[in-house]
């Protein structure tokens, strides 16, 4: 049976596959062969072509971004509270894309799909990807869709990385980026909970340099580490107390041994179990690095105003106070940076509590903002 | 002028004097700028391109609405985000007696402006001096708190104003006092009860 249509979804969204046949050159030096990009579309793309919204994906998403599959009414779209009809991003009016960037595990070619050269998984030999790698795809799946420009692009952490270098390797294809919860660049600290993620997938004996889908095996261990990691940092301790405090789980009181004591370790314990079983150790290796990597200003000696100089869109600037992984200070770079080059930018500073993690929530000052926003861009 | 715009500068007196004191093209920020109705107004009426600032959430929701750039930063931490000498004219209408960081606010004005202007409550107006002597504090139309839930901190006086400017070496370009929306010539600190400065930074 099926489950009652909810008015604000988009229903059973349809998962495509764009495929390119043409190699595409990464910033490393390496060269993509072919590639496919998976991805989804909400909304009517309309007859000028100017109403498509590109959605970025952050670190575990995918092109799945709103409504449901057939017959799965519970495999609902990551940012299902954000686009649908009515919504926000209202795909009454706007022609949404969501797309998966390449290297991901999702659809979109990556380490786990077969390396033409070989016959085999690309494994360990898959290039190490970047965000402007990522957007170069992304600009051919929008010419495939016959896309010329959008109207906007936007993402959250990760993904807002993506809608702000759209604005830099593509400044005459986008009117609007908004970026949420974001950093021009990685910080030491950003960095170094990477590089422990990584030690903890590279030092597991079922790694096997990362050809394991040949030994039949997957870093299991690996994984669960670095997703436990990574939820510390979407989270803010405020919000952990909040959810968790000191709370046991199904005891009274400690149990003086190693089992689970506290809520909290339960929790990420069952988060990396559960990320360990559908995500792929390689992957996490790459976008690892590709948050490293990114650094725009890099190429102007640190200074991001010069980076961004070349800039057209128009920017929405979100940050949430209690996100402690890519704080506000981070987006007040970004701002400070635009207002040199005198660009349209607005910026709001969110005062959410949940942390990083906010920007996937349903905060009414956040949401009414892009609704708001996405209300007055003019087609 | 559109109706709007009428609704606009009657409802807010010092913001018609603001707008006159702007030139075409210049480039503003409005600091407290509310749902950014000055700066909607400047951009139609003379071109002027600007931004606002404001911590208020339900305030930057309007300006997003009115499709205003806004900035939601707080003013007390100063305005390290702009740049030196980066506007034409830095605005803070009705905002000055909510600081507490006054001093610090001026300086940073005229540091990212060529020129400021300021409107505030003139505490000078007859009828605020005449509650205080009778053994109240003054609520009035351009003072609408009373004591104990107002979120003004820094009131003064129009010469008060003046005496605060000569101290911090800062030029009073343009003075224009009113009340109800007509300039008060004559004894202003006594008969006027709104307050509106153009300043510029002290000749070298």
């Amino acid at each position: 049976m099926n489950a009652p249509h909810d008015p604000g979804s988009v229903g059973a969204a349809v998962a495509r596959k764009a495929t390119f046949a043409e190699p595409l050159q990464l910033k490393s030096g390496a060269v993509l062969p072919q590639f496919e990009i998976a991805y989804e579309t909400y909304g009517e793309l309309n007859a000028a072509r100017s109403n498509a919204v590109l959605v970025c994906h952050a670190l575990n998403a995918s092109h799945h971004v709103a409504g449901t599959y057939a017959g799965q009414p519970d495999n609902i779209g990551w940012w299902d509270n954000l686009v649908g009809p009515g919504k926000p991003l209202d795909t009454r009016k706007f022609f949404v894309v969501g797309n998966n960037y390449i290297g991901s595990c999702f659809g979109s070619t990556g380490p786990a799909s077969l390396n033409p050269a070989t016959g085999r998984p690309w494994g360990a030999d898959f290039p190490v990807v970047t965000v402007e790698d990522w957007v170069a795809a992304q600009a051919r799946l929008a010419d495939d869709l016959g896309i010329e420009r959008f109207a906007a692009a936007i993402g959250g952490s990760l993904g807002a990385m993506q809608a702000l270098q759209w604005t830099l390797s593509f400044p005459d294809r986008i009117r609007h980026s908004i970026v949420i919860a974001a950093t021009p660049r990685l910080s030491a600290q950003n960095i170094a909970f990477n590089e422990v993620a990584r030690q903890a997938i590279m030092t597991d004996p079922d790694f096997h340099g990362g050809h394991y889908y040949d030994h039949g095996v997957v870093p299991r261990r690996g994984l669960r580490i670095a997703r436990m990691i990574g939820h510390i940092t979407y989270l803010s301790d405020d919000a952990m107390m909040e959810k968790f405090g000191r709370a046991l789980r199904n005891k009274s009181g400690p149990g003086f041994d190693f089992d689970v004591d506290f809520e909290i370790e339960s929790y990420l314990r069952h988060q990396g179990d559960k990320f360990a079983s559908y995500f792929d150790a390689n992957t996490y290796l790459r976008i690892t690095k590709a948050l490293d990597y990114y650094d725009p200003a890099a190429a102007y000696g640190g200074d991001l105003a010069a980076a961004l100089a070349r800039a057209k869109a128009a920017f929405l600037v979100v940050s949430f106070t209690s996100d402690w992984r890519f704080a506000s200070s981070r987006s007040r770079d970004i701002v400070k940076a635009l207002l040199e080059n005198r660009g349209i930018v607005s910026y709001l500073e969110i005062a959410a509590p949940h942390g990083h993690d906010a920007f996937l929530m349903e905060d009414p000052r956040y949401h009414g903002a892009l609704r708001a926003y996405f209300g007055n861009i003019e087609l | 002028m559109t109706g709007e715009e009428r609704v606009l500068l009657a409802a807010r007196p010092d913001l018609a004097a603001i707008a006159r004191w702007i030139e075409t093209g210049a480039r503003v920020l409005d600091l407290g700028c509310g749902d950014g109705a000055l700066l909607k107004y400047l951009w139609e009426m003379r071109q002027a391109p600007g931004y606002g600032v404001e911590i208020d959430d339900a305030h930057v929701l309007e300006c997003v609405r009115n499709d205003v750039n806004v900035l939601q930063l707080d003013l007390e931490s100063g305005l390290s985000v702009f740049r030196d000498g980066s506007f034409d004219c830095v605005i803070l209408s009705e905002t000055l007696q909510a600081i507490h960081h006054t001093e610090a606010l001026m300086r940073e004005m005229l540091r990212v402006g060529r020129e400021a202007i300021v409107s505030f409550p003139n505490f000078g107006h007859w009828q605020a001096r005449l509650q205080v002597a009778l053994g109240r504090m003054p609520v009035s139309k351009e003072l609408p708190y009373q004591w104990y839930d107002t979120p003004n901190v820094h009131l003064c006086t129009v010469d008060d104003f003046e005496d605060f400017c000569r101290r911090l070496g800062v030029r009073v370009l343009e003075r224009l006092v009113l009340h109800d929306g007509r300039a008060v010539n004559f004894l202003p600190n006594l008969l006027g009860s709104l307050a509106v400065f153009r300043l510029g930074r002290a000749a070298r």
